[in-house]
């Protein structure tokens, strides 16, 4: 699966992390980091995620 | 019961009240329950959902456009029917019908109550114009408009959070008059507690808001009109007699349920409408409540139904109540545990952000600094942790990026606490 991040959104208010760790962390500064082309068994967490961000910035494109 | 989201054999339809955040996803959770029949979602807005913290923030700001806003509906709700523009008049919900403001019925097997809030007005008489709220993208549109005339003087009722949002929205606007007015003598003191409260008041009060506090709103002066009328406001009367000379007035002194559509139905609707553990509402198998409008005990504290106007709620309570909805529907028992979601809250104001996770309202009786010093120097993090029977029960960060992260370090811990007894 595809996700893309809008970062001219996202305010690295860190929602995502706790909804799916292993696409989504911060890095030392607090910024967002994520896996672009994480494995299809991670939907579920994913799509939570696109859910719970604040400024629904998460995009699942495929 | 279905443990995984397989289609449940079932045909019929399902009525959305409400084409907000909570109406959308109860929709789309709908469809991921497994619930294979009609979904028809009824808003009284004419828009399709939208998101509504940046309009006290970036939209007000001008750093988000409207069109950004809007929700992008998940795939599996591409079927899903919206008929906005026009409210639901009232429910009969003994016969699962519904009579809509433009003069149709519509009949439904299931129900989910998503009507949300409107905001509370003051009471008092007096001019209309200049005066706002700040709920719709129509009212954050007009206040927007308002707050970018040159040389206006604002005066914000209410320091609660959309009132302290929209007070430090103006003052990055350049506006160099805003006064937040409260009968409380800290803003958002309700919710945080006292020293959380004066902290934030501080780091206000630094960023050029003014507050009168510990007064409340006698009336509005106002000119203009016909006949000798008075349309336009220019100052708010305050309870000390004080009088606040004011272009532009933000009414923030809270919201009301909107649920006079359930009206005769013999419901609990004292704040919102009350639903038992499973977001049930009067006891009724096909009834559900979301959002910001459902009154619902959380197993995770204290039992005591309550409202909880936070954004991650919508989400939370549409998961939850779309599995029972479809469950019943199909005919199954509900075995989930009880509906007890972990709070999460957050409000951006001016350069800093309050992140809270849990229930602080209840545990302010017992409020210890975590991490930084409130009192210490203007840009500290702080970290408050609210504890309830000396267990932790909710946690608030106050500064930048770094505090918004010590508090998601307690959000683990918040999680595995065991239940609160009343
Ligand atoms: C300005 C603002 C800023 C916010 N900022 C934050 C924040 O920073 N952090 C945070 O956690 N939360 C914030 N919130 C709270 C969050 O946005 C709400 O909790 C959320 O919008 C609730 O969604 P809802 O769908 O339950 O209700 P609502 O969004 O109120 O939606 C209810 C919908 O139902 C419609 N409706 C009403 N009556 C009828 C009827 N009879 N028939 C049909 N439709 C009807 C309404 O028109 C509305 O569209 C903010 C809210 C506002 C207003
Ligand atoms: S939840 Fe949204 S805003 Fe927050 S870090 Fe993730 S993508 Fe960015």
């Amino acid at each position: 699966m595809k996700v893309v991040v809008d970062m001219n959104k996202c305010q690295d208010h860190g929602q995502c992390v706790f909804a799916s760790p292993d696409v989504f962390s911060m890095d030392d500064e607090g910024r967002l980091l994520y896996v672009s082309d994480p494995d299809e068994s991670l939907r579920d967490e994913v799509e939570e995620a696109a859910d719970v961000c604040p400024l629904q910035a998460i995009r699942i494109e495929a | 019961m279905p443990a995984a989201p397989s289609p449940v054999p079932v045909t019929g339809r399902v009525v959305v009240a409400g084409a907000s955040m909570g109406g959308l996803r109860a929709a789309e959770q709908l469809r991921a329950a497994g619930w294979t029949g009609a979904i028809t979602v009824v808003g009284d807005e004419p828009h399709m959902p939208y998101n509504r913290p940046p309009l006290s923030k970036e939209v007000l700001a001008g750093k988000a456009s409207f069109d950004s806003l809007a929700f992008t509906p998940k795939a599996a709700a591409a079927d899903v029917e919206w008929r906005l523009g026009s409210p639901v008049a009232a429910a009969r919900l003994a016969e699962r019908t519904l009579d809509l403001a433009d003069g149709s019925t519509l009949a439904f097997d299931g129900l989910v109550v998503a009507t949300g809030m409107r905001p509370r007005r003051l009471g008092c008489p007096g001019p209309t114009e200049g005066r706002h709220t700040v709920r719709t993208l129509a009212d954050a549109q007009a206040l927007r408009d308002a707050l970018t005339r040159p040389g206006v003087r604002v005066v914000v009722i209410g320091a609660g959070f959309i009132g302290c949002e929209v007070a430090a929205t103006a003052v990055g606007l350049g506006v160099r008059e805003v006064t937040v007015v409260d009968p409380l003598p800290l803003p958002m003191v309700g919710p945080l507690g006292e020293a959380p409260a004066r902290a934030l008041l501080r780091r206000h009060e630094e960023r050029g808001v003014r507050f009168a506090l510990g007064t409340g709103v006698a009336g509005f002066e106002g000119v203009g009109g016909a006949e000798g009328g008075e349309d336009r406001v220019t100052g708010v009367v305050l309870s000390d007699g004080r009088v606040l000379p004011a272009d532009v007035v933000v009414e923030s002194v809270g919201s009301v349920a909107n649920t006079e559509w359930l009206d005769g139905n013999r419901l609990d609707l004292t704040d919102g409408a009350l639903t038992d553990e499973q977001l049930r509402v009067g006891g009724l198998p096909y009834v559900v409540a979301v959002g910001d409008v459902a009154r619902f005990p959380n197993a995770r504290y204290d039992g005591v139904p309550r409202r909880v106007e936070h954004w991650s709620i919508p989400t939370d309570t549409a998961k939850h109540a779309a599995k029972v909805l479809t469950a019943q529907l199909a005919g199954f028992e509900v075995c989930l545990p009880a509906f007890a979601p972990l709070p999460t809250f957050w409000s951006d104001q001016h350069d800093f952000r309050l992140q809270s996770f849990g229930a602080p309202a209840l545990g302010k009786g017992d409020v210890r600094v975590l991490d930084g010093d409130p009192d210490g120097d203007r840009d500290g993090d702080v970290l408050f942790g609210y504890h309830r029977g000396g267990h932790l029960v909710g946690v608030v960060a106050l500064g930048g990026q770094a505090a918004a992260m010590g508090a998601a370090k307690y959000r683990a811990q918040l999680l595995k606490q065991p239940a609160l007894t009343a």
